[in-house]
Parts: structure tokens; sequence; C-alpha cells
């Protein structure tokens, strides 16, 4: 198939699939991490964390409505506000429903998965009462559309770009969090051994609810950046589940690096499966090729050794 | 041009039609006003249909919640305006046409239930209805069992024809053969990128146009691919493109997939008013998901646009707008909807008779002028006959209409040299 | 269990009796064939309810794929009724007659080898349930030989729901595609779309359903039930006895599987066809539903709440269809929060001690149900 290209053809070629693969990357890995610090920490699975993505992309929605009638003139700087509201509205939505729901089912992880699950069916359905049926478009500021050009034949976009850039700045921020700060401290604590947490003072309780607020909280920023490059609908959320959850399971629990090393597996082989195969097949080999890693390697690539 | 073009021209009798409105829509346009007493019950319904002497029941099956109904919704707002304007014109047969609304909660079994709901418990004359062709294939079986009629509005992949269905939406090479045509000479165009959503229209109707492309227009396809429903990541085939530089994008990806798919073509710079892209599943309902800024200047090939500048569409829209709202846009389907109850009046009329073999015998040839896409008639394997028109993406979310073939395009279901 | 074991094993019984009235004279006495067809569908469902209780509510394995066994099994028997309804002369329009209509539209020109088995009933049938029996072994056996359980299960079964999807709607012209398999006619000749077929089959039906329920209750009294309860609550010890507790996993989750495949094949007769849209991540994690909303550790309840929900999906989407999806979601949360023991658990736990005359005859009251 490359015969009839010549080698700088394919020398860019080459370039802007590495780019791909690392939005793609950059992408798993936003939507993973949200999920993974909760499952690292309390061993739970949010099925609803698809619908808390969407809450994020229709905040964004709706302030970039709200800067289009009052303030115009920042128009083009009003992602940055949108992904704040969008963080605040999802981790307040977090802490809520840590606080009815979550708490109660610690003992349960299994009935954790069904209980968010119920949560994602209202919230779709609170989604589609709110904003309608349809899908909405969400209007990007003019600077965030289209690419760069690196040399003549290499394009680079620019909202790919920015995702990388916010991916990086969420995972440094969530490792410098984790490792540096007093937070970090009791959540590694509670992590590795939960009894013995509570026993030496640590609230558990109140570290729990603040790492779900978070992660839904990155939830929330994931889906206000995903309004770049997906649908914003009551169900799109569903559109991410499956891939999130693999790359968390295959990350393996309390571990950052887990995830990331995760993701950018999956992302790399389902880029590089992509081009060579058709899209459908490379997702069902990617699927199936994490499955059957997950065999081998049932704890997921890396596994923090703790004592239960 | 395909080798087996309409035989026939007509001129345009619906200019000829002055429609001042919904209400207005002069019943002696179309046929004299026939009498009740011409037609009593007991002869124009032999088989025991809903048919009294004072109304006539139809069915309407569509979802109305679940995953289609975002889709399906524009489709019963057609139909529902039909039957009143219908009504509001005199009825069929004198008789006043009322409705039963069944929800086929966009699953295929509730469809076939519903169906058989429809014929055996409230028989119905007709059914409006389905929308996916999964929910097609459910109630076709359940159509031909006991033997009702239905008139189903989406363009489709074809490969079918029952004496039970009027397909009022395009079948695939109605739909894509004179886009084809026509890109081939507009945009010199020599080399085509096939995409699709995975599934069973979009493969369909990508291997007759690589029929097309390569047996007919003697061009070539430099690359297919299809990505399941859903997909949100078309970097990789983007990429793939900028490689092979095809002259057209020819895409037909569905659902959540198409607002990531443009939204990812336009940040990669690929600009559509340079880049030729023709799409035969975007129409004005699916722009509104996608963002008109993100798709203006790519091309789409389907029989009906909402701007058609005609005085049927005229007065249909601001029908339409008055019934359900300004803000909503009508697509193709719509327009092929609002088609069923029409066609079904003017078959009934024609025959004289609710009775569905009699309705299905004499639906061949029946001509509808009033249609909002202008004059459509029905072929013998019971689809439309009628004009493909291309369209070009506007930033608002609408189409101007670029071109529209001269003769209407001969519905053609099972074609050969395209399987 | 709360109750003494003989009380809850004649709570069982009398429950079993119940629903045998019901779906055996009550429901065919006081609906019309169009809804008892309905209901027949939905007791199909309750043939993965009944399977989710064994591997879900009894050894703790939760599989959000139980649609890949029910999408097996169904497809297994929409084959063989496909094949007979593709006869020679009911296909003489297409291009190569004899084959089913999708594959002649995919231009296969001949049947794909894995179809020619299906041409008998036999083969078919053991292949309802030995296919999904064997891609169950071969999942747990990977799976539960490793250690792999809970959430990891969960996830991994719904992955694999996924990519069964994905297979079935990209190959088409082997599977029919989205559309599914459509326009099933005929069972060696005898025509399954009549009223009266209708009534055979919703009976068949309710016979297997009451047979594998008699099954599964034998199951779960034997020594065998009772390692799968102390597997689920204390996995290692079972271990340190020195039972192979993968072995049992394996063991119950073909089960459940051969269950859910026995519902899907029961589906594709009752229905008529077979579509992808029963094999996804929705309809599994809805089979879930079901069977939580009943009661997970009751058999009885499974069915129950399998016609419970079925009933009120039908109802509210008619009535209410905005209000649908709020009553589910409210509804799974509920069960899960308050009653985790589902309906099965409100009628041992807080109907029946309320009963004057049913306490003396259990001679004491339940306590409260023990925490999971």
């Amino acid at each position: 198939m490359f015969g009839e290209y010549s080698l700088g053809e394919l020398g860019s070629i080459l370039v802007m699939q590495g780019f791909a693969g690392l939005i793609l990357f950059s992408v798993f890995l936003l939507m993973a991490l949200g999920l993974a610090i909760i499952f690292g920490q309390m061993g739970v699975i949010n099925m609803a964390h698809g619908e808390f993505m969407i809450l994020g992309a229709y905040m964004t929605y709706l302030c970039s409505h709200l800067f289009e009638a009052y303030l115009p003139s920042l128009y083009g700087g009003y992602f940055f506000a949108a992904m704040i509201i969008a963080f605040l509205a999802a981790g307040a939505l977090g802490l809520l429903v840590e606080w009815a729901l979550v708490r109660r089912l610690y003992a349960r992880p299994l009935d954790t998965l069904l209980a968010t699950w119920g949560l994602s069916l209202i919230m779709q359905q609170a989604f589609r009462s709110t904003f309608g049926a349809r899908e909405v478009g969400v209007e990007l500021p003019q600077w965030m559309m289209g690419s760069l050009n690196v040399t003549g034949s290499i394009e680079v976009q620019i909202n790919g770009l920015f995702v990388m850039g916010l991916t990086l700045l969420i995972t440094a921020a969530v490792a410098v969090l984790l490792f540096k700060s007093k937070w970090g401290l009791q959540v590694r604590a509670v992590v590795a051994n939960r009894t013995m947490s509570g026993a030496v003072g640590i609230d558990t309780r109140r570290i729990d609810r603040l790492t779900f607020g978070l992660g839904c909280g990155i939830a929330g920023v994931a889906g206000s950046a995903f309004t770049m490059i997906g649908s914003t609908g009551p169900t799109a959320g569903q559109l991410y589940i499956v891939d999130t959850f693999l790359v968390v399971v295959f990350g393996g629990a309390q571990s950052l690096l887990g995830t990331v090393a995760s993701a950018l597996s999956i992302s790399q082989s389902q880029s590089a499966l992509e081009f060579f195969l058709t899209g459908s097949m490379a997702k069902v080999l990617t699927l199936l090729m994490v499955i059957g890693l997950l065999m081998l390697r049932p704890q997921g690539l890396f596994v923090l050794k703790v004592r239960r | 041009m395909s080798p087996r073009k309409p035989p026939f021209r007509l001129a345009t009798p619906s200019r000829r039609q002055l429609l001042a409105g919904a209400a207005a829509l002069s019943a002696a346009a179309f046929l004299p006003q026939r009498a009740l007493a011409d037609f009593p019950t007991a002869q124009v319904n032999t088989t025991g249909l809903a048919v009294t002497d004072a109304d006539v029941t139809v069915g309407i099956l569509h979802s109305v919640t679940g995953t289609m109904a975002i889709s399906e919704t524009g489709s019963v707002e057609a139909e529902k305006l039909a039957i009143e304007q219908i009504n509001a014109q005199g009825g069929v047969l004198g008789r006043k046409v009322k409705f039963i609304q069944e929800d086929g909660a966009s699953d295929w079994p509730t469809f076939a239930e519903k169906a058989k709901k429809l014929l055996v418990n409230d028989k119905v004359a007709s059914v409006m209805g389905c929308w996916t062709s999964a929910s097609r294939k459910a109630v076709l079986p359940v159509f031909e069992q006991y033997n009702g009629m239905l008139y189903y509005p989406t363009f489709y992949e074809g490969l079918e024809a029952s004496k039970n269905v009027i397909y009022t939406g395009q079948e695939a090479t109605q739909q894509i053969i004179a886009g084809l045509n026509w890109v081939q000479k507009e945009k010199n165009a020599k080399t085509f990128y096939l995409l699709g959503s995975d599934y069973i229209w979009p493969r369909t109707s990508n291997k007759i146009a690589r029929k097309h492309i390569e047996n007919f227009l003697k061009l070539k396809v430099v690359g297919e691919e299809y990505f399941p429903l859903g997909h949100t990541q078309f970097n990789s085939v983007i990429n793939k493109m900028k490689l092979t530089k095809p002259d057209v994008i020819y895409a037909i990806i569905v659902g959540g997939s198409n607002v990531a798919f443009y939204k990812q073509l336009k940040a990669a710079g690929v600009d559509l008013t340079k880049q030729t892209l023709m799409t035969i599943s975007v129409t004005e309902d699916e722009i509104l998901g996608i963002g008109g800024e993100n798709i203006v200047g790519g091309y789409a090939c389907m029989k009906y646009f909402e701007s058609l500048d005609n005085t049927n569409n005229k007065s249909f829209v601001a029908a339409f707008k008055k019934m359900w709202g300004d803000n909503i846009v009508i697509g193709d389907v719509t327009q092929a909807a609002y088609l069923g109850p029409w066609l079904w009046k003017l078959t009934v009329e024609k025959a004289g008779s609710f009775d569905i073999d009699k309705v299905s015998g004499a639906s061949p040839g029946v001509e509808f002028k009033g249609a909002p896409e202008g004059y459509v008639r029905i072929h013998e394997n019971h689809h439309l006959w009628s004009k493909t028109r291309v369209g070009r993406a506007r930033a608002d979310g609408q189409y101007d209409l670029i071109y529209e073939t001269a003769d209407l395009m001969e519905p053609d279901p099972f074609p050969k040299g395209y399987q | 269990m709360a109750a003494t074991r003989t009380d809850s094993r004649s709570l069982e019984l009398i429950g079993f009796a119940l629903i045998a009235l019901l779906i055996m004279v009550v429901l065919p006495l006081m609906l019309d064939i169009f809804r008892l067809n309905l209901v027949g569908k939905y007791l199909t469902y309750a043939f993965v309810a009944v399977g989710l209780v064994l591997c879900w509510g009894h050894t703790g394995i939760l599989s959000l794929g139980q649609g890949v066994f029910f999408g097996l099994g169904g497809y297994c028997m929409a084959a063989f009724l496909k094949l007979e309804a593709s006869s020679v002369e009911n296909t003489r329009i297409q291009s190569t007659p004899g084959i089913p209509d999708f594959m002649d539209w995919n231009q296969l020109t001949e049947l794909p080898f894995f179809w020619v088995p299906f041409k008998s009933l036999p083969f078919a049938l053991i292949a309802v349930v030995a296919v999904p029996a064997i891609a169950a072994f071969i999942l747990g056996a990977a799976m539960f030989k490793r250690r792999v359980g809970g959430v990891y299960f969960a996830i991994i079964t719904q992955a694999l729901a996924s990519v069964l999807t994905i297979l079935i709607i990209g190959r088409q012209g082997y599977t029919g595609g989205i559309n599914g398999i459509t326009d099933l006619r005929t069972l060696l000749g005898w025509d399954i779309r009549t009223d009266n077929a209708k009534y055979i089959l919703y009976f068949v039906c309710c016979f297997l359903l009451l047979g594998i329920m008699l099954l599964a209750r034998f199951v779960l009294a034997s020594k065998l039930g009772r390692i799968l309860v102390a597997t689920r609550d204390q996995e290692d010890r079972v271990r340190f006895s020195g039972y192979d507790v993968a072995n049992f996993k394996i063991f119950v989750f073909c089960l459940a599987s051969a269950m859910a495949a026995i519902g899907g094949a029961m589906f594709a007769l009752q229905v008529g066809f077979m579509s992808p849209s029963f094999v996804g991540i929705v309809p599994s994690i809805e089979m879930v539903i079901f069977c939580a909303v009943g009661g997970r550790h009751s058999l009885v309840g499974a069915v129950v709440g399998t016609l419970v929900v079925n009933w009120g999906k039908t109802l509210f989407s008619e009535s209410f269809p905005e209000l649908w999806l709020f009553a589910m979601g409210g509804l799974f949360i509920a069960v899960v929060l308050a009653f985790p023991r589902g309906l099965a658990g409100l009628v041992t736990d807080q109907l029946i001690p309320r009963l004057p005359h049913w306490r003396g005859w259990t001679h004491r009251q339940p306590s409260p149900a023990p925490a999971e």
C-alpha cells in the first residue's frame, strides 16, 4: 500500500499518525483519570462516569451561550471558564452522590456498579428533559479550530494540542496532589490499609468523599474538553464507557502510572491498527487483546502490593 | 446517467397548484370531492377494516421513546400534519381520518408487536411508520402475514420490495448514482474515499457507490472504511485520507459518530470548501448536532432540502412550523413521512376502496403533485419515482440547492450490476 | 437465611407453586394471545435472571455480559429456523436460491461452513446449550483459574458484550448484521407464527422455565450449593478447606450461561427473529436489574422481578414515556440501597413476619437480613 508514495509523504504521515495516537492517548487518559482515582481509592467503578462527562459538556454548552449573550468580547476565552464550571458542577454532584449513595455501598462494590448504573439512567433522562433529546452543537472559539502547519505536509490539530496539554496538566496536578499533599498522603494511607489509617486518626470517610468528588470533577473537565472532538447529547456518555472502564481495569487499581501505561498501550495499538485495518476490526482486535492480556495479568499492568 | 434512464419526461404540474397554507390546500386541485353516498361502507371495505360511514382509522408506528426517538419524532409530526390537512380537505372518500399512535420504543420486537396490534386488534386501514431498517425488517413479516399497508419514510439500502409496503424515501441507487455523476462532472473527481458506520445501510450504499465509480464512471476508489456505531475517534482515517488525497470523500456516517467525524475533520485542517465531501446521511436534523460551522461547504445528496424553492414546499414548511414550532428543521425523511398519508389517500381514491389488496394493486402509477419535493409517482415496485438533489451546507444549518436531476430517478431496489 | 431451613424451603415451595399457577393458569386465562405473547417474551428474560441468581446471588459472580449467552442461544436457534425458511422455492428470486436472504444481499454464493450443521434440528438444539456453555467455560476457566473476580470480571464481560455486538453488526454477510435474522417462519414445517403455535410455545417456555428453576433449586439445595454460598462469603476459607474454588465457579457460570441461552432460543421462537440489540451492554445490564429487583437470592423472586419490571416498562413507556428512565433508575438505586434482597426479601423479611398466622406457623420471627 505504500509503494506509490514518496518517502517524504510517508514521513509526514508517520508523524501525523504518531500525533493521532498521542491525541487518542490523551483522550483515553483524560477519560480514565477521574475513574481511576476513584477505583484506586475505593475499589468501586462509577458506571455513571460517562454521564458526569456529559454534564461537563452541557456546562460548556451553557457557558458558550452565556458568553455569547452577556460577554461577547470575552468569547474567545469562554472555554477556560467553561472547564472550571464543568469541574465545579460535576465535582459538586459527585460529592452529593457520594454522600447520598456511594458511601452506603462501600462494603458491596458490585452493588455500586448497579446503583451508579441506575444513576446514569436518571442523569440521561434529566439531560433529555432539560436540554432536549437532540444533540446540541457546541460552538468553539475561532482560535481553537483548525490546525498548525509545522512543515508543508505536516499539520497538527490545535484542539488535539489543547487536549494533550490539558491531560498533561491534570495528570501532573493529580500526581502532585497524590504524592506531595497531605490529602494525597492520606489517600495513599487509606489505599494501603483502610483500617489502620482509621486507627491513626485519618478521617477515611472524608477522604473517600473528596476523592469521589475530585474524580467526578475531572470527568466534568474531560467532558468539557470532548465537546471539541465529539458529540454532546443525553446518551453520548455511553459511547465512552467501555473504553474508559477497560483503560482503568487494564491499568490496575491503585496505580496512577498503571493508568497512564494502560491508556498509552491501548491507544497506540488501536491507532496503529486503525491505520492498517478498518476502524471496526481495529476496535474488536484492541478490545480482544486487552481482554486476553487481562486474563494473563488479572490485576492489570501495575499492582501495588498491599496488605489486606 | 445510469443506463436505466426513465423513459419519459414531465411538465412541472406542481407549479400550477396554488397552495396557500395547510387548510387552504384546495380539494379541487386534486380530485373532485366525492360524496360519501357514492361509496357505501359495505362496498369500500369488504375485509373488515376500521372504516365506518364517518371515519377511517390509520396507525402511526414510530419510536417516541428510546434512542431512536430523536430521529423519528419528525416523521410523527409530519404524518400528523398530513392527516390534519387531509381532514381539512374533507378526508378520504368522505370519511374523516383518525389515527392510533403506537410507540415502537426503539425496540424491534416491540415494533413487531405493535404492528400486529394495529393490524389485528385495531384493524387499521394503513400504517405510517418505522424508521430504521431493523424495525422495518421486524414488522415486514407481520404486514405480509396479516395483510396490512405500511408507508415507510426513510431512505434505505434497497434489496426489498413488498406488496404490503410503499417506500416513500429513496432507495440507495436513487440517492447515490445521480450524486456521483454530478460530482464527476462538476468537480472533475477522479478518486474517491468511501467511509461509513458499520452496518447494513452504509455498507450496501458504499457497495453501490463503488460499483458505479469503478464500472460505470471508470474512476478509482482509493479507500473504504467502516467504524462501529458510536465510534468517536477519526484521526487515523483522516490521516489515511491525507495520504491518499482523494478528490471526493464519500461519507455515510450516522448518529453520534457524525458529530465527532465532522469536528475532527475540521480540526485536522480539512476545509470542506476546498476538499469535496459528499454525504447521504446528513440531513438538516443532523446538522443541529454537528454544528453548521463544522460542515459548511459539504455536499449532501438526497431528494429534499428544507430550503427548496417551490410553492408546495413553502406552504408545507409554513404549515409545519405553524403546527410544531419555529425552531424545528425539516429533513429529507420528515418530508418523505409527510408523503405517506397523502399517497395513501390518493391511492384509496383511485381504487375506490380501502381494501388492502385493492390499495396495493392500485398503488403503481399514483401521482402526488402536491409533494413538497415536487411531483412524485409510485413505481411498480412500490418505491417512488423522485428527483435527486445535491445541496451544499451553509453555516446556518440549511442547504443550498446546487443541482437537481432533470428527470425523475427510477427506483431500482435490486439494481443489476450493482450487487 | 433468616427463617429456619424447613421454613425457607416450604416458603420457596409455596412461591414456586404460586408462580407456576400464575404463568400456567392465571395469565393464559386473563390475557389475550397478544399480551400473552408479550409475557412469553418477558419469561425468556427470566431464564437469564434465574441463571443470575445462581452465579450472582449465590456465588457472587456478577456478569454484565449475560446478553452474550442469551444472544448465542438465540442465534443458534434462529440459524436453524432461518435455514428452514430459506428453502430453494421460498428464495427463488435470489441470485443464489437456498441461502438466507441476507447472505444473498451480501454476495455470498454458498452457505458458510459454520452454518451448514444448523440444517439439522438436533444439532441446533445441542448447539443452543453447548455453544454458550463452551464460551462460558473458556472465559470462566481463563478468569477464575487466575482468580479474577468481582469488578474485573464484570467489566470484562461487559467488554465482551460490546465486542460481540460489533462483530455481529459488522459481519453482516454471516450474521444478518444490525437487522438481525428476521422472518423466521416454521419449525419442521410447523408454522410458528399462528396464534395456536404461540400458545403452545408459551407453554413450552413456561415448562422449560419451571424446569430450570427446579434444576437450579436442586443445585442450590445440594452440597454444591452450600459450597457456592461459602465461596461467595469467604472464598479463601473454602480454598483453604481443600476445595478447588475455580472449578465450582466455572461450573455455575456455565450453567447460568446455558440457562440464558435456552431463554434466547425461546425468544427467537416466540418473537420470530433475533437481533444484536439483545446482545449488547444495555440489555445485559437490564437483565441484571430484573434479577436484582426480584431478589438476587431467590429463584421465584427473579422470575417475579422480570415480570414486574417489564410490565412496568410497558405500562410506563406507554403512559409516561418521559418518566420511564427516572423510574427505572430510581427503582434500581432503591433496590440496591434499601432492599438488596429485592421483592423476595420484602416478602420473607417484612411481610410474612407481620402475618399473625404465619408467625405462629414459623415459630419464630426471622431476624433482619445479614449484611453482605
